[in-house]
Order: structure tokens, then C-alpha cells, then sequence
């Protein structure tokens, strides 16, 4: 009986409040996109549906679901169908091994970093499939561009975290975010003045890797400058021309959602993830309440980040694209690894 | 069950949430989305801006992207060795585990100085 509360019971209620909470940041992202979009442009975006336009995103999904769910003739019907649940899915999934606070964790496992890997590339599919089982020019064009680019920048996404794993010596996700913040080595020597503290975050012993890790994480979530799943001048919607409804939704929902899972890791790996040079221990037994504070805030600057490049920053040319990952990151990865490797000799921090 | 698989469960619990979520999703709106009356036959049609459709949309396209794909099997699992390097660094002595990574990441990159050289990903050449 114990079994089935401790180890199904609760943890089920756990992962259905956090993979709730996490659809409803994308409801909550798509409308900031729009507003930081119209901001941007000088223009003032959706300001009707409730105060501020917050309801709009609401208005959006219920919209959606009462649309016609088309599944035309020529299609594949049950790649069709399944595809867009496949782009979804995995964006959620590796929010299992985010530590949101110290013990708020819904899987703790010893190889985390790997585990977002594994679970991550899989995304892949979703649009492979999708572009595939369309049976249209323009789908299977965006679905082959965006397969090729996915994989690819994957490469840069593995070698550029490498370096953190050198300093925290755990691939455990807690291990690295408890760290960061206390003080950084040097010579032998730990500096736990705030200088020293500040300094201990990732971003700053590894700025290399942090920027070739965004760049990365842009072009996996499909954002500009890197969107050219769905260059819409060239390709109509790319690999989701043929979706509608619902279904068009998930692959929308896939895309925010695939965002903010890169943006929890980014503050999990760089940013120190819960913790704040000791403000994480505000409030007692109500600390953890702090702690996901904490984290929202980080996650949520990172966000505005993404939005802001997207309406700032025109599209690469699809060569561009594949040499700036190939010819540009992909060595100086490994550049990064080898220099991570002799400054940990000389400084031995 | 072994107490390592033990960490496993909340994340098989995860992939049913979300696969239960992506599931419901997808039930719903095709139970409560309109269906329209007297459709026509052009819907079953794929969308080209309005164009008559003339070839098959699954036809050849370029062999570039098989080459990438195969690429980036080769290099993942390069990538893939070096975590467990990265973790062991402090554990063996410096000199040894440092040259040994460098002899790899040497070799590594001959590799990718080699593909290179080959043009393989001169994407702008024409065919």
C-alpha cells in the first residue's frame, strides 16, 4: 500500500502539477511573445481579450480545440496523428531531472545531464514524421532542413556543457547547481567573498561554452535567427503546413515548451539554478516557495532573452547555417574542452 | 526491483503524463472541433498556394542530407566519450588522463579536418 502512495501516489500528483504548471508558462510565453514582438515594433499587440490581453492565450486554445480537426486524404494518417504528440512530449519529459529547489525534483538520477540528451533529441522525430507523413512538398522540405539542423547543432549542445561537467565532476543536475555559489577555487584557496561567489557561477568560469550552449539551444528550439523549419517566405509553415487545429497547437505548444526546458537548463547549468548566494534560504520551512522563485525569475529573464533575439535578429541562409555549425562551433568546442582542461591544471580551481 | 531503478519510476510516470496530456489533446479536439458539412474535394488536396500539383511531394532531394546524418552519428558518440572523462578529470593523475583526451580530441578533429577538405558541407555548390 505504502508503494502505491509514496512511490506512485504523490510523485504522480507532483508531475501533473509540474508538467500543468509548464503548459501553462507556454500559454503565458506565446502572449509575452506577442506583446515583446509589438513592443519591439513599435506597435501594441493583443490588449483586448482580459487586462493586458492576459486571457488571449486562453481565447487562442479554446479557438483550437473547436476548429475542424482535418486529416486530409493524402496524408499517412497514423504518423499524422502521433507526430505532433512526439514534438510535444519530449520537451516536458526532460523537465523530470530540473531541480526547481532543493528538494523539488521529480527525478533525481545520477546521469541527469544525459537523461535531457536522450530525451530531448528525440524531438527530432516529431517533426521528421510529421514533414513526412504530410505528403507535401513544403512539409517535407521544412521537415528535412529542420532534421538536419536539429542534429546537427545537437553536437554543439553535447560538447559545449562538457566543460561544466569538468568542474562539478557529477552529471547528478543538483550536483552542479550546488556548486556554483559558494565560493570559487583558485590556487588552492576558496574565496567566499561575494566577488568570489558571483565569479563561481558557471557563466562566468565557462563563458565560452555558455555562449556556444545558447547558440545551440536556439537553433534546437527551431527560433530565429535559426528558424528555418519554417522559413515562412520560402516554405508557407514548413514541416506543420498540413496540421490544423489541435494539432497545429501541439507543435506549437512543442516548440515554447522545448524553450523553456532549454531555459531551465541553462539556468541549471550557468545560473546557478535555485540557489542566490544564500536568499535561498529565506523563509524557513517555506524556503522551497523561494527557491522556485528564485528560479522563475531566472527562467523568465532567459525567456524575454529568446523573444527579444527572435524579433531583433534576421534569419541565417540555410549554408550559413550548417558552416556556422560544422566549421565554427563544432571545433571551437572542442577548443573549449582542451582549455578548460589546462586552465583546471594551472589554476586548479 | 533494484534500488537504481527505483529513481526511474517518477520518469516513466512522466512520459505517461505527457504522453496522456499529448493524447487528450489530440481525442479532444477531434471530438468537439466543427466538422464541415458538404467539404469540398479540394481539402483532401495538399496545399500548394493554389497551384495544380504536378509531381509527388516524396520525390529525391539532396544526398547532403544523408551525409550530415551520418556525420552527426560519428561525432555524438565522440561526444558521448568525453562525459565520462569530464567527470573522472580530478581522479587520475593530471598529466596522464589530460594527454590521453588531447591525443583523442586531436584525432578527433583530423577527422573533422578531413570532412571538411572533402567539401561536404559546401551546401552552395551546385549538384
Amino acid at each position: 500500500m505504502d508503494f502505491w502512495i509514496d512511490d506512485i501516489g504523490w510523485p504522480f500528483i507532483k508531475i501533473f502539477i509540474i508538467a500543468n504548471v509548464a503548459l501553462m508558462m507556454v500559454a503565458l510565453l506565446v502572449w509575452a511573445e506577442r506583446r515583446v514582438a509589438a513592443l519591439i515594433q513599435d506597435r501594441l499587440g493583443p490588449n483586448r481579450v482580459g487586462p493586458l490581453g492576459l486571457l488571449q492565450p486562453v481565447a487562442d486554445v479554446i479557438k483550437l480545440f473547436l476548429k475542424e480537426d482535418l486529416t486530409p486524404g493524402h496524408v499517412n494518417r497514423p504518423f499524422f496523428i502521433i507526430a505532433p504528440a512526439l514534438t510535444m512530449m519530449p520537451a516536458i519529459i526532460s523537465l523530470a531531472v530540473i531541480p526547481f529547489g532543493a528538494s523539488l525534483i521529480i527525478a533525481d538520477l545520477d546521469i541527469g545531464i544525459l537523461f535531457i540528451f536522450a530525451i530531448s533529441s528525440l524531438a527530432v522525430y516529431g517533426i521528421t514524421i510529421g514533414g513526412w507523413a504530410s505528403n507535401s512538398k513544403y512539409s517535407l522540405l521544412g521537415g528535412i532542413r529542420s532534421t538536419a539542423q536539429m542534429i546537427s547543432y545537437e553536437i554543439c549542445l553535447g560538447l559545449s556543457v562538457i566543460g561544466v561537467f569538468m568542474l562539478s565532476k557529477s552529471l547528478r543536475l543538483q550536483d552542479v547547481v550546488l556548486m556554483q555559489g559558494d565560493g570559487i577555487w583558485l590556487f588552492g584557496e576558496h574565496y567566499t567573498g561575494i566577488m568570489g561567489k558571483i565569479l563561481d557561477w558557471n557563466i562566468f568560469k565557462q563563458p565560452i561554452g555558455f555562449i556556444l550552449f545558447m547558440i545551440a539551444g536556439f537553433a534546437e528550439t527551431n527560433r530565429t535567427p535559426f528558424d528555418l523549419a519554417e522559413a515562412e517566405q520560402e516554405l508557407a509553415a514548413g514541416f506543420h503546413t498540413e496540421f490544423s487545429s489541435m494539432k497545429f497547437a501541439l507543435y506549437f505548444l512543442g516548440e515554447y515548451a522545448a524553450m523553456i526546458s532549454i531555459g531551465a537548463i541553462t539556468v541549471t547549468l550557468y545560473l546557478g539554478g535555485w540557489t542566490f548566494f544564500g536568499l535561498e534560504n529565506l523563509g524557513g520551512s517555506f524556503s522551497w516557495l523561494t527557491q522556485i522563485l528564485i528560479f522563475a525569475v531566472k527562467l523568465l529573464a532567459l525567456q524575454f532573452f529568446f523573444i527579444w533575439v527572435r524579433w531583433t535578429i534576421p534569419r541565417f541562409r540555410y549554408d550559413q547555417l550548417m558552416r556556422l555549425g560544422w566549421q565554427v562551433l563544432l571545433p571551437i568546442g572542442l577548443a573549449n574542452i582542451l582549455l578548460t582542461g589546462v586552465l583546471k591544471l594551472i589554476f586548479k580551481v | 526491483m533494484g534500488a537504481e531503478l527505483n529513481d526511474y519510476l517518477p520518469v516513466l510516470l512522466t512520459i505517461l503524463i505527457a504522453g496522456g496530456l499529448a493524447g487528450a489533446f489530440i481525442v479532444l479536439s477531434a471530438v468537439i472541433g466543427k466538422r464541415a458539412r458538404n467539404a469540398s474535394p479540394r481539402r483532401d488536396t495538399p496545399y500548394e498556394c493554389g497551384m495544380p500539383i504536378i509531381t509527388d511531394a516524396h520525390s529525391r532531394f539532396s544526398v547532403k542530407f544523408y551525409l550530415v546524418a551520418m556525420l552527426f552519428i560519428l561525432f555524438d558518440i565522440e561526444v558521448v566519450f568525453l562525459y565520462p572523462w569530464a567527470v573522472v578529470f580530478d581522479d587520475l593523475p593530471a598529466t596522464l588522463i589530460f594527454t590521453e583526451m588531447a591525443v583523442f580530441i586531436v584525432i578527433l578533429l583530423a577527422g573533422w579536418l578531413f570532412m571538411v577538405k572533402k567539401g561536404v558541407l559546401r551546401w552552395e555548390k551546385a549538384e
